[in-house]
């Protein structure tokens, strides 16, 4: 798993890349929350263009983090999420509290 | 169900494994000549599985998790995972979505991925004596390998 951040405006943007389970989770949400408390971003996105593999944690994730945008009257933005994300965010139906889009170019086969 | 291959293995509930047992059931998988979003949803269900191990059924030790993989007749994919943990009091209470006792860092999804992704998933658990995960999933109009 690799995060890295950007500052774009008044976003702060994490790309996460690799595979994000229960055992990568585990520091995850410290140092995103770390991140955010540092940048004071207004909104904040999670770019998911290089996750390959997500389960539930990233389910736990993903509302965790939208819980601390919203505290502080932001927002959570989900982008370029890959095929198989994509099937365990719908498989949640967290698409009704947080923006979720998918890849614009989805994976073939 | 006729038995055309299995195997199994086991290893201790450390979260670096789950991992290896996604990879794992991939490698036997592809005996079944399963589509990428077939794949996708096993090794799902499989992470979602073994997680459950690691957090609740052995929550302050390390113990074993034992899987089979069996792949039946009609090109049907047999996960097993069991553990001898704590076991769970009420499996229908379980499989409730959003219900969770690993606190605001699980999600309480677990059962409800499985059930979505796999045909079937049955659970027997005892308090004190473990758990076992029986998940099927059958591979659609391809054939398994000889």
């Amino acid at each position: 798993m690799r995060l890295t951040s950007s500052r774009q405006g008044g976003k702060l943007i994490f790309a996460l890349a690799g595979e994000l389970d229960h055992h990568e989770a585990g520091g995850l949400m410290g140092e995103l929350e770390e991140r955010i408390e540092a940048a004071a971003p207004r909104d904040c996105v999670l770019d998911l263009e290089g996750l390959r593999f997500m389960d539930s944690s990233g389910i736990a994730l993903i509302l965790k983090l939208y819980k601390r945008m919203n505290a502080t009257g932001g927002r959570l933005f989900v982008e370029n999420v890959q095929s198989q994300p994509m099937r365990v965010l719908d498989a949640s139906g967290i698409d009704r509290m947080v923006a979720i889009e998918p890849s614009p170019a989805p994976e073939k086969k | 169900m006729k038995e055309q291959n299995s195997v199994r293995f086991e290893f201790p509930s450390l979260s670096a494994n789950e991992g290896f047992a996604r990879g794992a059931v991939a490698c036997f998988a592809a005996q079944l000549d399963m589509t990428l979003t077939e794949l996708g949803d096993v090794k799902t269900a499989v992470s979602e599985a073994v997680t459950n191990c690691i957090v609740h059924a052995y929550p302050d030790s390390i113990g074993p998790v034992h899987m089979r993989l069996r792949i039946l007749e009609d090109g049907v994919l047999e996960v097993q995972v069991k553990d001898r943990g704590r076991g769970i009091e009420d499996v229908d209470k379980a499989r409730e979505p959003l219900f969770t006792t690993g606190g605001e860092d699980r999600g309480g999804m677990g059962f409800t991925i499985m059930e979505s992704f796999m045909d079937t998933v049955k659970v027997r658990s005892k308090v004190g004596a473990g758990t076992t995960v029986t998940m099927r999933k059958r591979v659609e109009r391809r054939r398994a390998a000889r």
